[in-house]
């Protein structure tokens, strides 16, 4: 079995503690989207605010565990100013990390970056916790598609 | 005599170790480990007796059917049923839940009738009736909950005032709680109403007797009590199962067919279309026997002594960092034990004592409208079976205290 040390690392559990853009946005202009893990009951409220094909604004809102909200933490931060191509591209990308999509699915180009979100990998040793990762893009996804 | 010894070496899977450590299975109240007498009844009926039953004529059906009717007699028996016939076999205890709603809802229940639910009710005792409430335009009413997770019975009288059916839980799958059955059976029936029984939870943990309950039917499933997966039974008054028409159409249930119609068969075939979990039957039919040689009496003795043991435990070591939810008393509760540690969600504290092999299930346990009540999203369940001991508890404990080392708290 993996160590857990894979899984918890000081940058998971800095923005588990400390989460980054929490809160909510006024809904218009923003849209607002929940997701959630039926297994685990972990839920999120997502805003989004789209101006000019970029995400301007983005913050979460909801409770679950440590992987989960360090992972919308992280996902704010990396979505704030680009533009929704950018972002999808960013959503292909994370979901390839957690192997749960084949890089074919990528849109042409370089992988953008992913930086803390790195820290992340180490959650693919633990299957059962992929779900806890993704949710919070998943939700993304889904708002993109409203947006 | 109970000896635990004996009994936690009658459990294959419970003797493995991962990488070094024992497992502690701390799970049961999602399933539970099976004994070798189980595995090797099955086994054997598979390998010298297996054959289809109620069809065909050659003697080896014959047996195999009367394999499948002794299974059944089995568990008529263990739960003093009045009659075999009145045990119908089903998947699991959510098939004989459904069975019931679906069917009585669909030829007894209008449009206003109301059927009454506990707010601490399974899943699988809510869908099937919001399902029947959409398409029927039944009323749903709901027996709240004390502060300390007791069934609140002080307004039981108004609520189940003119209701047509009440179906409740013998024992909550995540607080623990034991509710006082033949009480709200003898009210609900005083006011008219039909009583059903999610006993899952306490079937498998407590002498089972439905004459003494006096419900009209009760449900639970072979899992959960050492039997495998695939079988579940619907107790129910003769009179009751007379009047519930199947869920299923098919083969076995029918009394006749022609091109434009049908008759059923007799209870409790009229229930068990197709070919049914036959090796299965066989296996809950060993597990029952298995338990029935042990003692129900003494595993809720010993489950009552290692739940206490538990609580004090986890409250000596963690005090205010650990909220343990349901009732104190012992008596009025099971060994299901739902906890929030520290500000740790139930996730993360899973995964940390999944590092020491220590099973547990953190979530919602199909109880979301309960766990919205108790203001929790997810709790950390621990369930105690009569093949834990109290070193499993003490691994536990540990477990949790090497939480610290990850999120330095």
């Amino acid at each position: 079995m993996p160590g857990l040390e894979d899984l918890y690392r000081e940058i998971i559990l800095d923005h588990y503690r400390n989460p980054r853009n929490r809160g909510e946005l006024e809904t218009p202009p923003a849209i607002s989207v929940d997701g959630h893990n039926p297994l685990c009951g972990d839920e999120i409220t997502l805003y989004v605010l789209v101006e000019d094909g970029v995400v301007s604004e983005i913050k979460t809102n909801g409770q679950g565990c440590s992987i989960s909200q360090s992972s919308a933490s992280m996902m704010t931060q990396a979505i704030r100013g680009r533009t929704l191509a950018e972002a999808e591209a960013l959503i292909h990308h994370f979901k390839h990390m957690m192997s749960i999509e084949d890089h074919h699915h990528d849109e042409p180009g370089e992988a953008p970056a992913l930086g803390d979100l790195e820290a992340l990998q180490g959650v693919v040793k633990f299957p059962v916790r992929i779900k806890c990762a993704v949710l919070a893009w998943n939700t993304l996804s889904q708002a993109l598609e409203s947006a | 005599m109970f000896d635990l010894a004996r009994i936690r070496n009658d459990f294959p899977h419970l003797q493995r170790s991962l990488e070094g450590s024992p497992v502690v299975y701390l799970d049961s109240a999602n399933t539970s480990q099976k004994p070798t007498a189980v595995i090797e009844a099955m086994k054997h009926f598979t390998e010298h007796s297996y054959a289809p039953i109620n069809r065909s004529a050659y003697r080896m059906a014959a047996a195999a059917t009367d394999a499948y009717e002794n299974a059944r007699t089995l568990i008529a028996n263990f739960i003093n049923a009045g009659s075999p016939d009145e045990v119908v076999f089903t998947k699991n205890a959510t098939e004989s839940l459904n069975l019931f709603a679906q069917g009585w809802s669909r030829q007894r229940l209008q449009q206003g009738d109301v059927v009454v639910l506990t707010h601490m009710e399974h899943h699988a005792n809510i869908v099937p009736w919001q399902m029947m409430a959409a398409e029927r335009g039944i009323e749903i009413r709901w027996i709240p909950l004390t502060d300390d997770g007791q069934l609140d019975l002080s307004d039981l009288d108004n609520i189940i005032d003119g209701a047509s059916v009440v179906s409740f839980t013998a024992m909550s799958n995540v607080l623990g709680t034991m509710n006082p059955v033949r009480e709200i059976v003898d009210r609900s029936h005083a006011a008219g109403a039909t009583v059903m029984v999610d006993a899952c939870q306490s079937v498998p943990h407590a002498v089972t007797d439905v004459q003494a309950m006096g419900a009209d039917l009760i449900a639970f499933s072979g899992h959960k009590m050492l039997g495998p997966s695939g079988i579940g039974v619907l107790w129910g008054r003769p009179d009751i199962l007379d009047q519930l028409p199947p869920l299923m159409g098919g083969g076995n249930m029918i009394d006749d067919v022609r091109l434009d119609t049908f008759s059923c068969a007799p209870v409790p075939a009229k229930f068990e279309a197709g070919t049914p979990p036959i090796i299965e039957a066989i296996g809950l039919g060993a597990a029952v026997e298995y338990l029935s040689s042990i003692g129900m009496a003494e595993i809720r003795q010993h489950e009552m002594e290692l739940t206490q043991y538990a609580l004090d435990t986890l409250t000596e070591r963690f005090g205010s960092d650990i909220v343990i939810h349901g009732p104190r008393n012992i008596e009025e509760r099971g060994g299901v034990l739902s906890f929030a540690f520290r500000d740790l969600h139930p996730h993360d504290v899973s995964q940390i004592l999944d590092e020491k092999n220590v099973c547990v299930r953190a979530g919602h346990h199909c109880a979301k409208p309960l766990m919205r009540i108790i203001e929790a999203h997810a709790t950390v369940r621990a369930s105690l079976y009569l093949y834990n001991d109290t070193n499993d508890v003490d691994i536990l404990a540990d477990a949790l205290t090497s939480a610290d080392d990850i999120f330095g708290l």
